[in-house]
């Protein structure tokens, strides 16, 4: 038989040829996907990385909602120029906790990997609401109606939980209390504020959006944003010990 | 038709789809009722009228139909082109709407104030609806369209199953509708190409069993001893989209009565996934898939036999083999580890010829017809997407390469190759096989109008042109902007006035992406006035419908 | 193929014998380039694979022979940056900001990095020119909330206002209405009278007397008496016509009835002290500082 005619026997069994195409294609991805569950060197081991507060999640689901990752990437390459304008280069420990990840594959707008604490939150807050009021030259579209949108208190202990159950360790402490830090978080003047701050060390309660009430989208989505790169602390962190 | 003798009696494929859908209708209707938010309640409502609908529609079809439709008449096989026929007119509509939509996100990134500021005309939820239309509600249905007449065609036997292929395209084209209406209400998985939320996407993995299902039960009663090589391609190309669509997407719901999820996968891994996925719906969805109507179609209409089966044989299996692996070409630089990205970038190498292999068979399959380019526009058309088609995967593979994408990437030159790839070779292979198919389908001798095609051509191919090289420029504008030192060694300009530097090459884009929408009016007018009135005008010879 | 094909005219090659609804296939061979381009990627890949990390292993992966990592590349890059413009940049942050006004060098390297820099990070408030908007003071103008001498505008860049770091500028203006020292009449009555400081027209019916004892109870002790400002409280003139939230009256009522408090973010930290220097010199040759 001729090299060409064993071809024959996928051309004459659909059910041969059909095993044929799923281990060919099957390939690939086992060995490109499955070493990253296990391979160490895959995520870097750095100090600080925590889940996202109740409000930062629900700033988070906003973020994914309005396709801001379309516009904006959350992944400063190892690049000079990248490292120079954005700070940091990323670490895959930083979106460890990220269900999914928002890395993004376009930079219409800036990286936001490090944009927490760059600007205040009024800034952010005005140029949610109409970019261009702020910075002409911009494209983004304005996010005004955020300000109007409460955010759905009932549901966040559900979010903390399903996070949990894809792996992130959130405690029942946290799950618990998720409504009472949602509101604790974007009001400074809260009773729970303390008790918010030792379930989440570092985060800060504001009132992000500078309205009163219960929290809004916008301040949901400015309190995601103040914490995005804000993590790590790259002073102690071992750039020799995480090259791979 | 040949009425039977034998006493009707409902299939069983009828009673079961009667009871799914009563059964699913009542649950929708309870799932309105217990929504966590108004998207879902208003997808469950749908879906309860839609699975309503289904129930009627199979009681009246039942009760219609004096038997069931015999395999075959006098002889020949008898055809099913009902499913088929809805789903190229589905195609036509949907990629009319995907382009306006193109057309009308390019113009916000030229003239921001046309987001309206209103969440669902704002850009980030327009521009998945842009991508999911052109690629799974145009594309798709282009696909689905062909491959279930190819392999009819090809395989000499009516398709399987009765119900099942209007399943496919019915439930293929409501996916999409819920997919759609999500985007503009702010229900998405953010991952690209698979944005749909869980139930989205747990009924596409329904249909898309039941397409695999007739295509497979379609080719194993084949009347031809070998299968064709476009069902090669046709069958990798399902197949390999219900894996990916299963490692992509697996997420657990909030609440089941309620739209968001959590996707399964984080950070790292998440995004491996993704563009492993990602990459392959290019490698299978828009090459495998459109590969395979090159394979029928080219050969079908220049009349000419294909120019190498061992290239059919060796591209193919190369070509399936290679794609898997090039995902992480969309990673480079990132936090994925270096030693993917390395296989990234080599595999992208080695796919360039695997994926000139079909360009090789489409273009040289005309070798001894090269004069019927001149006479025949639809060829033509057929023709220029083979050379796209060659285009982008030459420039794919460079843009692989790592110091080539840390310039590329995150700019418009990617956007520039997405759609050399997507107008130039998705598009003019989907044009010509409309333009082919819709004459067959409703039985005319030929379109309405040859020189409508010619104008559709050339207005489409303009606007191809100067989207790809408005987007060249700025891409590699953008990129080299971002990276600029001074001579004393600082940045040279802010990011702002890289925004600022595209805003020229983002109207000549739109006015591009304006041409194209054009052109494929011309042609949804041409094909209409085919299914109405059939040929005009006397033409230059058509392919003949092929005796049945 | 096994079975015969029949001879096709044209191509002068034989078919595979196979037809299907009126399609034939060429037994032609594999083009040759074809197949050597095929041949040669692989070879660079596999020559790829040996000097780059490539291959996942069970506990590790390859390395590569040149033991490559795009992070010691980019580490590698800094390093040769700093050589370019290192020494300067040193020179930069161990002079004095009077040093550097006074060194043609310094000062033109401490512009051109302050120029960059400005853009990403500062623009986005200040605007591209450093002409400021509503809230975010011109820093083109003569005028300063918090001091326009070089000293000043780098303790105002290093720690920002009301930035949240201990040591920024932290005064702010009293919200008059909401904290119930001023009434509604009171406070349009003393919105006039700083709009007649600066020579604005006044309402109809507005009480000249009144709204100078208002502002005098209230406001002098950070305005100042004639409403000239304060540099050490940020308090601004409010009588130079320069506004930064607006004069008309409704604006002016919003700011004593809510009281305003804008935030410049602390750069310590984030931008290194040469940088922040560079930044200070920039700043100041962009206002005329004082
Ligand atoms: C159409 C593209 C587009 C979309 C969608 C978009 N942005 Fe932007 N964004 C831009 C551009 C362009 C800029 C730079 C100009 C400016 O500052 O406005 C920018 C700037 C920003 C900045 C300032 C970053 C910096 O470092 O200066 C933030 C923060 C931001 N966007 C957040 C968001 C969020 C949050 C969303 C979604 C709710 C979003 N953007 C959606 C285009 C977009
Ligand atoms: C989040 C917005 C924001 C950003 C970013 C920002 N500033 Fe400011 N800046 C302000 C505001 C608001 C004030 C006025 C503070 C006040 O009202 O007292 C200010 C005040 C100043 C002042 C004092 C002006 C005066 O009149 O005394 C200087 C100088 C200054 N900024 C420089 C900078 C520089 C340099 C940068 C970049 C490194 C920068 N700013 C970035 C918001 C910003
Ligand atoms: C505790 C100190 C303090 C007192 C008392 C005070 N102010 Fe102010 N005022 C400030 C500061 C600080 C700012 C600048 C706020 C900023 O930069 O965001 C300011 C800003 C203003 C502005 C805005 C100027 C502009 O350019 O837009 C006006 C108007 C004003 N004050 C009027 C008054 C009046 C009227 C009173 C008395 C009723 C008063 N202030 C009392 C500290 C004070
Ligand atoms: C009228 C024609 C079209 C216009 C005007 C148009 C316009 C656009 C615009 C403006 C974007 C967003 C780019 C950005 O974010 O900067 C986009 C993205 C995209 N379009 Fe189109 N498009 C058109 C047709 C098509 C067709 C026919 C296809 C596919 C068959 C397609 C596939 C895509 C894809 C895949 C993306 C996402 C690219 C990426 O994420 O990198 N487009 N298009
Ligand atoms: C050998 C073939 C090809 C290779 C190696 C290849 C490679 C690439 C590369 C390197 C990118 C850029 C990734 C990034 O920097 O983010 C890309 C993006 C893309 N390519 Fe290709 N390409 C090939 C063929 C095609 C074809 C034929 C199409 C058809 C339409 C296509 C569609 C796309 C799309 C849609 C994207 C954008 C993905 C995204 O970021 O959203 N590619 N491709
Ligand atoms: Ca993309
Ligand atoms: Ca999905
Ligand atoms: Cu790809």
């Amino acid at each position: 038989m001729s090299f060409w005619s064993r071809h024959q026997i996928f051309e004459k069994n659909s059910i041969v040829l059909i095993a044929g195409i799923l281990v060919v294609i099957a390939i690939g991805g086992l060995v490109e996907i499955t070493p990253l569950f296990y391979l160490k060197s895959t995520i870097e081991k750095v100090d600080g990385i925590r889940p996202y507060t109740p409000l930062e999640l629900a700033g988070r689901n906003v973020y994914v909602r309005e396709g801001c990752y379309l516009c904006h990437s959350q992944m400063v390459r190892p690049l000079r120029d990248e490292v120079e304008r954005y700070g940091h280069y990323s670490l895959a420990a930083e979106s460890m906790y990220d269900h999914p990840f928002q890395w993004g594959s376009k930079r219409t707008g800036p990286d936001l990997a490090r944009v927490g604490g760059k600007y205040s939150d009024e800034w952010h807050v005005t140029h949610l609401n109409n970019p261009r009021a702020i910075v002409p030259q911009s494209v983004m579209p304005g996010y005004a109606f955020l300000s109007q949108t409460e955010v759905n208190e009932a549901s966040v202990a559900g979010h903390l939980r399903t996070n949990r159950a894809v792996g992130v360790p959130y405690t029942d402490d946290q799950v618990a209390n998720a409504i009472a830090d949602l509101k604790a978080q974007a009001d400074p003047d809260n009773a729970g504020v303390d008790a918010f701050t030792k379930r989440y060390p570092k985060a800060v309660a504001r009132n992000f959006d500078g309205k009163a009430g219960a929290p809004t989208e916008m301040d949901a989505l400015v309190a995601y944003l103040q914490m995005l790169g804000t993590l790590v602390d790259f002073k102690l962190y071992n750039e020799k010990a995480n090259l791979r | 038709m040949n009425p039977s003798s034998t006493a009707k009696s409902m299939t069983l494929g009828e009673a079961g789809l009667v009871t799914v859908f009563s059964l699913t209708a009542f649950l929708c209707l309870l799932a309105v009722a217990m929504a966590q938010d108004t998207a879902f309640a208003f997808h469950a409502a749908l879906s309860s009228a839609a699975s309503l609908w289904a129930v009627i529609a199979i009681g009246n079809r039942y009760f219609a139909r004096p038997s069931l439709p015999p395999q075959e008449i006098n002889g020949r096989p008898n055809y099913n082109m009902g499913p088929i026929k809805f789903s190229a007119v589905m195609s036509v509509i949907w990629g009319i709407a995907g382009f306006a939509v193109g057309l009308l996100i390019a113009s916000q990134l030229a003239w921001p104030s046309l987001n309206f500021d209103l969440p669902w005309t704002s850009f980030g939820r327009l521009r998945p609806l842009h991508t999911s239309a052109v690629i799974f509600a145009f594309g798709g249905n282009v696909l689905i369209a062909s491959s279930l007449y190819v392999v009819q065609k090809t395989c000499r036997v009516r398709l399987a199953g009765d119900l099942a292929p209007w399943f496919v395209v019915i439930g293929y084209n409501y996916f999409i509708l819920v997919a759609g209406t999500g985007y503009l209400l702010g229900v998405t998985q953010s991952k690209e190409y698979a944005e749909p939320e869980w139930y989205a996407d747990l009924w596409l993995t329904i249909v898309w069993v039941v397409y695999l299902l007739v295509f497979l039960g379609t080719i194993i009663k084949r009347k031809e001893p070998h299968i064709f090589v476009a069902n090669w391609f046709y069958l990798a190309f399902i197949v390999t989209i219900a894996v990916l669509h299963l490692g992509n997407n697996p997420a657990v719901p909030v609440s089941v009565f309620g739209s968001k999820s959590y996707v399964a996968w984080a950070g790292v891994q998440d995004a491996m996934f993704q563009w492993w996925y990602g990459h392959n719906a290019v490698g299978f969805f828009l090459t495998a898939g459109f590969l395979a109507i090159m394979y029928y179609f080219i050969p079908k209409r220049a009349e000419r036999p294909i120019y190498s089966y061992r290239l059919s044989i060796i591209h193919f299996w190369s070509l399936i083999f290679l794609y898997i692996w090039a995902g992480p070409h969309h990673l480079h630089y990132t936090a994925l580890p270096d030693w993917a990205q390395t296989l990234g970038m080599t595999f992208s190498i080695m796919l360039w010829m695997p994926s000139w292999g079909g360009m090789i068979n489409g273009l040289m399959t005309l070798s001894g017809a090269w004069d019927k380019l001149r006479t025949d526009p639809v060829l033509r058309m057929l023709v220029v997407s083979v050379a796209f088609y060659g285009m982008s995967t030459f420039e794919g593979p460079m843009m692989s390469i790592k110091v080539v994408n840390s310039l590329s990437h995150y700019t418009d030159w990617t956007i520039g190759h997405v759609h050399s790839g997507a107008l130039g070779w998705v598009g003019f292979v989907s044009f010509g096989a409309l333009y082919c198919l819709i004459p067959w389908l409703w039985d005319r001798k030929g379109l309405y109008s040859l020189k409508l095609v010619n104008w559709h051509f050339w207005t489409a191919t303009i606007g191809i042109v100067l989207y790809i090289s408005a987007m060249w420029v700025s891409g590699i504008l953008q990129g080299l902007m971002w990276r600029a030192y001074t001579s004393l060694g600082f940045l040279e300009y802010s990011f702002i006035e890289t925004v600022e530097a595209m805003h020229p090459f983002y109207i000549i884009r739109a006015a591009g992406g304006g041409l194209f929408l054009i052109g494929s009016l011309i042609m949804a007018y041409n094909l209409w006035m085919t299914v109405r009135v059939g040929e005009a005008e006397v033409q230059s010879p058509v392919a003949l419908q092929p005796a049945e | 193929m096994t079975e015969h094909g029949d001879l096709d005219h044209v191509s002068g090659r034989t078919t595979t014998g196979h037809e299907w609804d009126g399609i034939k296939e060429l037994n032609t061979p594999l083009p040759r380039w074809w197949l050597t381009t095929f041949y040669l990627t692989i070879l660079w890949a596999v020559g790829y694979w040996i000097v780059y990390p490539a291959w996942p292993l069970l506990w590790s992966h390859t390395t590569g022979i040149w033991n490559y990592s795009t992070r010691a590349e980019v580490a590698a890059e800094l390093a040769n940056l700093e050589k370019i413009r290192g020494d300067k940049m040193v020179a930069l942050g161990n002079a004095s900001l009077e040093e550097i006004e006074k060194n043609p060098a310094l000062l033109a390297l401490a512009r051109a990095r302050g120029k960059t820099v400005f853009g990403d990070n500062c623009a986005p408030c200040h605007g591209s020119g450093g002409a400021g908007a509503k809230g975010y003071p011109n820093l083109n103008d003569d005028e300063w909330l918090w001091g326009g001498s070089l000293d000043q505008i780098m303790q105002t860049i290093q720690f920002g206002a009301r930035s949240g770091h201990p040591k920024a500028h932290e005064s702010a203006m009293l919200a008059f209405g909401k904290e119930g020292v001023l009434k509604k009449d009171q406070i349009v009555t003393v919105a006039n009278y700083v709009r007649s400081l600066s020579g604005l027209p006044t309402a109809a019916g507005y009480d000249a007397a009144a709204g100078a004892k208002i502002f005098a109870e209230n406001c002098t002790s950070c305005h100042g008496d004639n409403g000239k400002g304060n540099q050490e409280l940020g308090a601004p003139d409010l009588t130079d016509k320069i506004w930064l939230y607006g004069s008309d009256e409704a604006s002016l009522v919003e700011t004593i009835n809510s009281g305003r408090a804008g935030v410049m973010p602390a750069w310590v930290g984030r931008l290194d002290p040469s940088t922040i220097k560079a930044l200070t010199v920039y700043v100041h040759s962009l206002g005329g500082g004082k």
